[in-house]
């Protein structure tokens, strides 16, 4: 996330040279495959998740040993059954919609997903989740890498974040990317009205196509001017779509909202990103309170999430679209001194979608405190270990979902037999 | 530069005079008391302006103290320094309310009624202080320690939040230190709390320590805690601080800020922390650069003043090749927009929405490590905010554009000229120059009438101010 792409022009900017094609051409590319490809739309809760208690191992003394004042009573959690190790789990109890979704056979839910000394650093684990390296978070991210790859010209609506920022995940090398955060309102003003409206656009068309070769940094400012006259037009039939389902007034929702009229409207987006803030829960965890912090956050991602899988299923999309979530870092297994709970490791990730095959994944964490050795920061006995690597699950996405080779996306071989949700 | 600039520093005013004018300013001004009069940009506040407890007004505040403040790189540090230690509004005002959140993030002791001070007047006030002293500050700031979980930094159960950031976003940098000082940081600022005191309009928050909730044990770190620079008591050089009484546990703190402070590693990435801020974004700072400044800042007791000299005063902030290779932030794009364009019959209130879109709320970082400053700033959509912005401007000061064209209104060559010296910019680049006169030519023959000057001259404005080249600075 707090990405700064100094070090492109630092190198040398690779990307943004290469001239756009028409507007029109690339609307047409669009059209032409856009309403049967498949949609990726990454769901990333920022801040670091308190993945036990998203989704809770309720039979497990440890599990309120070590957070008597904000475990979730087994009585209120919302049972989804045992994992592969027998263990049993259950949801958060605001996450009603979600159950339903297990239930459909629709989520997938993969355990103690993480990686070999989880950073516990905000920024540098969200550049490690966003290059999938992490030896090296420097450069494009795994999507942007994925959209790099594709066949050229690639249109900038290809990959399209609802934030007002571009997620590291998405930034490329060779591929400007769109960041709308409302699509209404996607249009370049004029301070003249008529013809002159149509001479100003022009006028900035102008300035934005010489690019200068030796200032590779102004070349890539017009870049973005390039990509939002290639697209605004089919942003702004975006704008107009009407949903068949309420989304609630919050970020997450409207977001998901955009990025359902873009499917719908068949803009030709192959990676959507969302997000949603608020889970750096060191103090006043509020897990169970109904108004409690936790507790809202998990209101708000199953409202959100279940109106965009209602809708999409009521269109006829859901067999062509997935989400993917996951989030920075897990948190501690004991609670702290404020209620909350602090920077930790492994966590769960989610996939969400008509073709995805539900069910819980991997096995959940051993919450013992002596129970796991010691050593290493996985192993102290104060975190979720890891077990399945998380570039596994983005294997599986790029080359199930993608229809791209995860091998060299990812620089190496990331597949494994147990990660088969698709 | 802008006319008021072009007054405050007229030609001939040796370079490093106005460097010292610019650094030495640091203050209480008067400039809140032209709000409202007649020549300025203008607020809007329906019921009462009330920037010390509503944060809209407090961020229209802001923009005008930017736009019209007689000291501007003061305001511009603060803004520099609220991005370091970036606090955002919002979560405090879920915990205190509204208007209490809003006081600490930015009120003005002189106008609050418990003389209460917010984080951000804090950072104009030590603008050009001394940095070990504004990070004391800082850490027993209000603001701060609700912001970073200072509050429930308990004896028994140590919170984190605020000795972690402490060390990888405000001094020494990720990777410099190891997990268990993370914790010993933690046990070092147990008990520093806040105190609710006064009563009725009068209450306000104010930092305590409270002796009963400190952690007393000694806490060891990976680093010298004594024996650098800032520890001039304790000559003998030592990673631990000592166990202590209660009531002396304060100190823990004090010799921890100090020792982070003066820390080498801290000289340094501040010192690269500046090349970003003034010199350049397309290439990493020079090693003479880092060397240089991180020198200066620890031989000057870590004054922000001697070390912004060094900075303002560098061969390479000075090199014209490293001119114009910083990306202008949101907000100083829409300051330098309303100093260069216009701001008369302008309210601040409505940058405050094309802000948003463009990624910079004032008072309201996107997290603790501040903004994605750099190229990041330039999506699409935050670039069409700055083209949007542009036009919503020029449409509002079309009649000022206009008038002031009309010395130039000899042919379309001349209105570009025009605009470039409105906007302060270096000379047009031949494919500029054609594109604009294109423009100005667009729809009829150049008469140079006042009916085409107030068409053309905003629409090449609104052009010129949201092209790349007027991104830059």
């Amino acid at each position: 996330m707090k990405f700064t792409r100094r070090e492109f022009v630092a190198g040398g900017v690779k990307a943004f040279t290469v001239g756009f094609a028409a507007p029109a051409f690339l609307s047409d590319l669009a059209l032409a495959t856009g309403a049967t490809s498949r949609s990726l739309v990454v769901l990333y809760l920022s801040g670091g998740n308190d993945a036990l208690s998203t989704t809770i191992p309720y039979t497990d003394p440890f599990y309120y040993s070590r957070r008597p004042t904000i475990a979730i009573p087994a009585g209120n959690v919302l049972q989804i059954g045992t994992d592969s190790s027998g263990k049993p789990i259950g949801l958060h109890p605001r996450l009603i919609g979600l159950r339903s979704i297990f239930d459909d056979g629709r989520l997938a839910i993969i355990q103690r997903t993480g990686y070999q000394n989880s950073s516990r650093s905000h920024f540098q684990g969200t550049d490690i989740w966003s290059t999938a390296n992490p030896q090296n978070t420097i450069g494009a991210g795994w999507l942007g890498r994925y959209l790099d790859a594709l066949p050229p010209p690639v249109d900038p609506l290809a990959g399209w974040s609802t934030l007002r920022d571009l997620p590291h995940a998405l930034l490329a090398d060779h591929t400007s990317v769109d960041a709308i955060p409302n699509p209404t309102g996607y249009t370049i003003s004029s301070p003249n009205s008529g013809a002159e409206i149509t001479r100003s656009r022009n006028g900035v068309a102008a300035i934005a196509s010489h690019v200068p070769s030796e200032r590779p940094h102004v070349a890539y400012v017009n870049g973005s001017v390039q990509s939002v006259l290639a697209t605004f037009e089919r942003v702004a039939t975006v704008g107009t779509y009407v949903p068949t389902v309420g989304y609630a007034a919050d970020g997450l929702s409207q977001g998901l909202r955009a990025v359902a009229g873009a499917i719908v409207r068949g803009v030709g987006t192959k990676v959507f990103w969302v997000q949603i803030g608020g889970f750096d829960t060191h103090a006043s965890q509020g897990t169970n309170p109904n108004n409690g912090a936790y507790s809202t956050l998990m209101n708000t991602l199953n409202s959100a999430v279940t109106a965009f899988y209602n809708d999409l299923r009521n269109q006829g999309l859901l067999d062509s679209t997935m989400i993917l979530q996951f989030s920075e870092f897990g948190r501690r297994i004991s609670e702290n001194g404020s209620a909350g709970t602090d920077h930790g490791a492994a966590a769960i990730m989610m996939a969400i979608g008509g073709s995805v095959r539900g069910g819980l994944y991997g096995t959940a964490a051993n919450l013992n405190p002596g129970g796991n050795g010691g050593g290493t920061l996985e192993n102290n006995g104060n975190d979720v270990t890891f077990e399945t690597d998380f570039r596994s699950v983005y294997a599986q996405v790029i080359d199930n979902w993608l229809g791209a080779n995860s091998a060299s996306i990812l620089g190496g071989n990331f597949r494994s037999p147990l990660v088969n949700f698709i | 530069m802008s006319e008021a600039d072009k007054d405050r520093f007229p030609n001939g005013v040796p370079y490093r005079q106005v460097v010292d004018q610019l650094v030495s300013y640091a203050g209480e001004t008067d400039v809140d008391s032209k709000v409202g009069q007649s020549g300025y940009m203008g607020i809007t506040a329906t019921g009462g302006f009330a920037p010390n407890t509503n944060i809209t007004h407090a961020r229209q505040r802001w923009l005008f103290r930017m736009v019209h403040s007689p000291s501007p790189l003061q305001e511009r540090m603060a803004l520099l320094w609220h991005h370091h230690f970036a606090t955002g509004y919002n979560k405090i005002a879920g915990i205190y309310g509204a208007s209490d959140a809003a006081r600490m993030m930015d009120a003005k002791p002189g106008d609050d009624p418990a003389r209460q001070m917010g984080q951000i007047e804090l950072l104009r006030r030590n603008a050009f202080g001394s940095f070990a002293g504004m990070l004391l500050s800082i850490a027993q700031d209000p603001a701060m320690l609700v912001w970073l979980d200072g509050i429930s930094n308990f004896k028994a159960k140590p919170q984190e939040n605020f000795g972690r950031e402490l060390m990888e976003l405000f001094t020494i940098g990720v990777g410099e230190f190891a997990e268990t000082d993370v914790y010993a940081a933690a046990r070092v600022f147990t008990g520093w709390n806040l105190v609710r005191t006064g009563s009725g309009a009068a209450t306000s928050y104010r930092f305590s320590f409270n002796p009963n909730q400190h952690d007393t044990d000694a806490k060891e770190f990976t680093f010298d805690v004594y024996g650098g620079a800032g520890s001039g008591r304790r000559p003998r050089a030592s990673n631990v601080i000592p166990a202590r009484d209660a009531n002396s546990g304060l100190q823990d703190g004090l010799d921890l800020i100090l020792a982070l402070a003066y820390h080498p590693l801290t000289a340094r990435r501040l010192a690269r922390k500046f090349w970003t801020w003034f010199v350049s974004e397309t290439e990493p700072a020079t090693e003479s650069f880092v060397n240089e400044v991180a020198g200066v800042y620890l031989s000057n007791r870590t004054s922000i003043r001697a070390t912004l000299r060094a900075v303002l005063a560098s061969s390479e902030f000075n090199d014209e090749n490293r001119a114009f290779q910083r990306y202008a932030w949101p907000v100083e794009f829409v300051v330098r927009s309303l100093r260069e364009i216009g701001y008369a019959g302008f309210s601040a209130n409505d940058a405050l929405t094309p802000l948003l879109n463009m990624g910079q709320v004032l008072y309201e970082p996107p997290d603790v490590a501040g903004w994605d400053l750099g190229l990041s700033w330039f999506t699409t959509g935050g670039m069409l905010a700055r083209l949007n912005f542009a036009s919503q401007l020029a449409t509002n000061q079309r009649v000022v554009i206009r008038d002031a064209s009309r010395a130039w209104s000899g042919s379309a060559n001349s209105l570009v000229d025009f605009c470039y010296d409105r906007l302060s910019l270096p000379p047009a680049t031949l494919d500029n120059q054609i594109a604009l006169v294109d423009y100005a030519l667009a729809g009829g023959a150049w008469t140079g009438s006042d009916a085409q000057l107030l068409i053309k001259a905003p629409g090449m404005i609104h052009i010129l101010a949201g092209s790349s080249e007027y991104q830059l600075l």
